[in-house]
């Protein structure tokens, strides 16, 4: 066996025993995904918030955790929830199924508790339309209904009547909604961003254009925490420390190697 | 039954990618073909079924060519940047092209002026005296922007900036790697938590 599939047979194993031995881990909330928490709790009763589901099926592993702990929160505070999609129309899927599992176990009714406002392409222009009237770029919902059938959007016109927009994305788009909806109408902006996103989000949080932030699995892990319901975030976890343990000991078991070699 | 169809072929195709760790196999290539094809078909559809039909196609039944949003215009550039395929005619296809740049680049200066440079600035303004914190993001900004500043050499003093500049852009490196390992960490708990709960029931 090559040292190359020795690596990866360990790191499969690092990955596997934990999820088979069912361990769950309780990770202490780093200060952006208190943030976060805060910024929902704040939130009176009843108000509306908007979720950019700008994630797809390749980082659902990273995504799907934060987004049923947000929607959990949401929906535990009586918050009224609609989601869009400004990345592509295939990030919907998967975020519906989402979104219709966690509005089940809180008895929502569509329409009135939550809806799905659909794709719409245009990135930018979009975004600035919703600071206009929000009818203007989504006469209906994803289904046809027209928006003015659906009760929870009575009074809603645009961004002064949305509480929270929280983006959920796995590429630029969130970039796109701090340029042009929380620079040009102060929309308060919360965000959920895959790990490899995490250290270029920062600075946002540095300069208050977020009010929050969970990245990768680990913010999803802290925020399940913060609402008391561990889940598949917390499930991960201690797999997710085993690898990074593993992976420390290769590194320092490669540098010895070369030390080792240097002198000679 | 169609789930169960549906979760063996996933962890099939799963299986067969990740075969490539062992060596490169014809299973792999083949399911790495299939991803491509079914990839390629699927964009075509979806790009025709969620952009195309709804705005161009439907636009034009309820408000004509000339109605609203003037759907003459976008069909005529749509229809010339399609004359990149024709060598002849290809230059059609740079007043399109001109025109999505264009815009690109006013939204994008915009933008960044707004919404990153100046809060950005803005954010870095504040008393580097007042906590450790804020003394090392003055720090850190100022060093790095003159880590990149090429018009003079690197020695002497600004040598000393510009290495303090340096480590602070590795650390930077770093913790963008250690993100990166947990990302893709993620992405491989997810496959094998699929294995193992929804094809095998093991967890």
């Amino acid at each position: 066996m090559t040292a190359r599939r020795i690596v990866y047979t360990l790191v499969f194993l690092a990955v596997a025993v934990p999820l088979l031995l069912g361990i769950r881990a309780r990770v202490k909330p780093s200060p952006p995904v208190k943030a976060a928490y805060e910024a929902i709790e704040a939130l009176p009763e009843s108000s509306l918030v908007l979720i950019g589901i700008d994630f797809g099926p390749s980082t659902m592993p990273e995504m799907n955790p934060m987004y049923e702990a947000l929607l959990e929160h949401l929906f535990r505070r009586n918050l009224r929830v609609a989601v869009l999609s400004l990345q592509s129309a295939l990030d919907l899927p998967n975020g519906i199924q989402v979104l219709e599992k966690v509005a089940r176990r809180f008895g929502k009714r569509y329409g009135v508790d939550y809806a799905n406002l659909g794709y719409k392409p245009g990135l930018e222009a979009v975004i600035v339309s919703l600071g206009q009237e929000i009818r203007d770029i989504f006469p209906e919902d994803a289904q046809g209904h027209p928006l003015d059938s659906l009760p929870m959007f009575r009074g809603v016109h645009n961004y002064n009547d949305i509480a929270l927009v929280i983006d959920l994305a796995s590429g630029g788009t969130y970039g796109s909604w701090i340029q042009f909806a929380q620079a040009r109408f102060g929309v308060k902006l919360l965000v959920g961003v895959t790990a490899v996103m995490g250290p270029e989000t920062y600075p946002y949080l540095q300069s208050r254009q977020l009010v929050g932030m969970l990245a990768g699995l680990k913010g999803a892990a802290e925020y399940e925490t913060l609402i008391q319901r561990p889940g598949l975030a917390s499930r991960g976890m201690p797999a997710q420390a085993v690898v990074h343990l593993l992976i420390i000991l290769f590194i320092l078991y490669g540098n010895w190697g070369f030390w080792k070699q240097w002198r000679r | 039954m169609a789930t169960v169809i549906g979760i063996w072929i996933a962890a099939f195709l799963t299986l067969a990618i990740f075969s490539f760790l062992y060596g490169d196999n014809p299973v792999y290539k083949a399911v790495e073909h299939l991803y491509i094809g079914v990839s390629a078909a699927f964009w075509f559809l979806y790009l025709w079924s969620f952009t195309v039909y709804p705005n161009l196609v439907v636009g034009i039944r309820q408000h004509g060519w000339l109605g609203k949003d003037l759907l003459l215009i976008p069909t005529v550039l749509g229809l010339l940047m399609l004359f990149r395929l024709v060598p002849r005619y290809g230059w059609w296809s740079r007043y399109p092209m001109a025109f999505a740049i264009g815009l690109g680049a006013g939204l994008a200066i915009t933008g960044v002026l707004q919404g990153l440079l100046f809060p950005q600035l803005q954010a870095t303004i504040l008393n580097p005296l007042t906590s450790v914190n804020n003394f090392l993001l003055v720090l850190g900004v100022l060093t790095s922007l003159l880590y990149f500043y090429f018009s003079r050499e690197h020695t002497g003093v600004m040598g000393w900036i510009a290495r303090i500049g340096i480590y602070f852009i590795m650390v930077a490196f770093g913790a963008t790697f250690g993100y990166t390992v947990m990302a893709r960490v993620s992405l491989l708990i997810g496959r094998v938590g699929f294995l193992l709960s929804d094809w095998l029931h093991l967890m």
